[in-house]
């Protein structure tokens, strides 16, 4: 193997980032990459250019008329689109409300599991059953716990003397809270394992050097802890915002987007759209501006972050 | 662990760690607590923790009630191809990317990064149409397709970190001592990678296993569909659900992926943090 053997030079002198050498190396890589290369450019990247094509379109399902190019036709409509807002602005309240309180209790949990307790290994235990469930499940035993009579929430309610049980996911006030309850405590697993990764790579002795020096609790996680963790907590908090943004399963099972509407997050509405009435390019259309959107937010919120970030 | 904590800071520090267990496990018991109790009892209006009579009956009846069987081979067939395809294809890109730096693999690890914040419907419905042209809609072979490259940027995000942990002296070593690279590859990197390519199989088959999106819109008929597409026919209309085969079956579905998460959680965060941290 020849080919490959020059690989290997080109690498063993070469700094990191070098040059490729010659088309005996661009050969030999090639033929690694390929097998992933073409799905990912045929049923990915491809796929997303045409998905964005498709907005520009009057694209339905099962119609004989072939589909025509309609220039921003599908825009202008989604501009006037008062539900599609409406739902938008859901999938904003929602992605803030599961986002921030999910990290914030998987901070505290990652910090109690960077202890010395006891009971860690449980709490480790424990965090991963979230993650590991399928989200229809995650969504159909919380169903259960909010089952209006045979639900133990309310049972619990009950027997602390705080009213006499509701139905929560079909009250319009109390939906969208019930709903964002969930998404904390299925998204809350990864958080937590992300931060206490990002912890355990602090060094030990800075935070002892700290103690030395008399910093208390709060100021060695300020001035020692944070700062460490800040690139690993910005990092999941962006992620899990578009996640949370694009989150479909759970709250289809939930509430199907109901009651009226009050928990109907974009990306149900947009399946609705597609699949139920077939308008696969208003669909389309929905599904660009939201990446629009939410990559401007994003933008603004990275920019702000680490422009103004002290690390580094 | 703090250099010196107060005697009241821990116990502070048991309290929270305490209700941090109760809020995470408390769903989840209820969840097995009904699948176990008897008609009469979930029709009770004080439910209890304990089931007073516990039954399999709810089992029994999830079963005649849905094809569960035949939905969780359809799951484990596609589950099972995703992961080996998507770890099979994704391993020697991954190689590359981790060890040489170039445009390709700087355009790789972007589409990593972008395929993450993409909405699925904007991927869905050209999907839905390439395999509708193809008569793959309604098919395990069209969904296993989308499940593999859907796989694929975390499986590559996290082979990355595994290889970039494997030692580059030891494959000069090797280089040294005059085997080719593709022996070097064989002998050398894959005995080392292998947990980690493991792993990451596992974690596509868990991903997979619990997927509901793409299935529900791609597969038609209850004989074709997968667990989690399944379990929602329970979800009578407008929640007038039968409580307890609801739970059974839902239990059941939670177990595959629950077992084999025990077994890779560690290497998952190892790996997670390997890519996270390098790159």
């Amino acid at each position: 193997m020849t080919l490959a053997s020059a690989t290997v030079q080109s690498g063993r002198h070469g700094p990191p980032g070098g040059p490729p050498r010659g088309p005996a190396r661009n050969a030999g890589t090639w033929f690694l990459v390929l097998p992933a290369l073409i799905p990912i450019l045929v049923l990915s990247v491809g796929p997303l250019l045409y998905g964005i094509a498709l907005a520009f379109t009057d694209s339905q399902s099962g119609r004989t008329r072939s589909t025509q190019w309609v220039g921003t036709l599908n825009f202008q409509d989604l501009l006037h689109d008062g539900l599609f807002w409406e739902s938008f602005r859901i999938g904003l309240v929602w992605a803030v409300g599961v986002t921030v309180p999910q990290f914030v209790l998987a901070l505290g949990l990652a910090l109690l599991l960077n202890e010395n307790l006891r009971m860690r290994w449980l709490a480790r235990a424990l965090a991963i059953i979230p993650w590991a469930m399928p989200e229809v499940v995650v969504g159909i035993m919380w169903r259960l716990v909010y089952n209006p009579d045979a639900g133990i929430l309310n049972e619990t309610l009950r027997d602390l003397g705080l009213g006499d049980g509701r139905d929560w996911l079909t009250g319009l006030a109390t939906a969208l809270p019930a709903v964002i309850l969930v998404g904390v405590w299925a998204g809350m697993p990864q958080t937590t394992v992300a931060l206490l990764a990002g912890l355990q790579n602090t060094p030990r002795e800075l935070h002892e050097a700290a103690a030395l020096d008399g910093a208390g609790a709060w100021r060695r996680f300020r001035t020692v802890t944070w700062p460490a963790l800040k690139p690993v907590a910005l990092s999941i908090t962006a992620l899990n915002f578009i996640w949370n943004f694009n989150s479909f399963a759970l709250v289809y099972v939930l509430t199907n987007g109901g009651p009226g509407g009050r928990t109907r997050l974009p990306m149900l509405f947009a399946y609705e759209e597609a699949f139920r009435y077939g308008q696969f390019g208003y669909a389309a259309a929905m599904g660009c501006v939201m990446v629009a959107v939410i990559s401007v937010i994003l933008a603004v919120y990275l920019a702000g972050r680490l422009g103004g970030g002290d690390d580094r | 662990m703090s250099p010196r904590t107060s005697g009241t800071t821990r116990a502070g520090q048991y309290a929270a760690l305490l209700c941090y267990l109760v809020f995470l496990a408390f769903p989840f018991l209820w969840l097995i607590s009904t699948a176990f109790k008897p008609a009469p009892e979930l029709g009770s209006l004080h439910p209890t923790w304990i089931p007073e009579h516990p039954t399999l009956d709810n089992f029994r009846q999830a079963f005649d009630e849905q094809p569960l069987l035949r939905a969780a081979a359809n799951s484990l067939i596609a589950a099972l191809s995703a992961g080996v395809i998507a770890v099979v294809i994704a391993t020697p890109m991954a190689y590359v990317m981790a060890r040489h730096r170039s445009r390709l693999s700087t355009a790789a690890t972007g589409w990593v990064v972008v395929s993450q914040a993409f909405p699925f419907v904007l991927l869905i419905i050209p999907l839905f149409l390439v395999l509708k042209q193809l008569h793959l809609i309604n098919t395990l072979w069209g969904l296993i397709m989308v499940y593999v490259v859907w796989a694929l940027p975390f499986a590559l995000w996290m082979l990355v970190g595994y290889v970039r942990a494997v030692p580059r002296e030891l494959e000069e070593a090797a280089a040294v001592d005059g085997a080719g690279r593709l022996r070097t590859l064989v002998s050398v990197t894959a005995p080392l990678l292998a947990p980690g390519i493991v792993a990451t199989a596992l974690f596509a088959f868990i991903t997979a296993w619990n997927e509901f999106f793409f299935a529900l819109v791609l597969l038609k008929t209850p004989e074709k569909q997968t667990l989690p597409v399944v379990l929602t026919h329970f979800l009578g209309a407008e929640g007038a659900s039968d409580l307890g085969p609801l739970a059974a079956a839902a239990f059941l579905a939670t177990l595959p992926s629950l077992v084999l998460f025990a077994v890779i959680q560690r290497r998952i965060t190892g790996g997670m943090l390997a890519g996270a941290v390098k790159s």
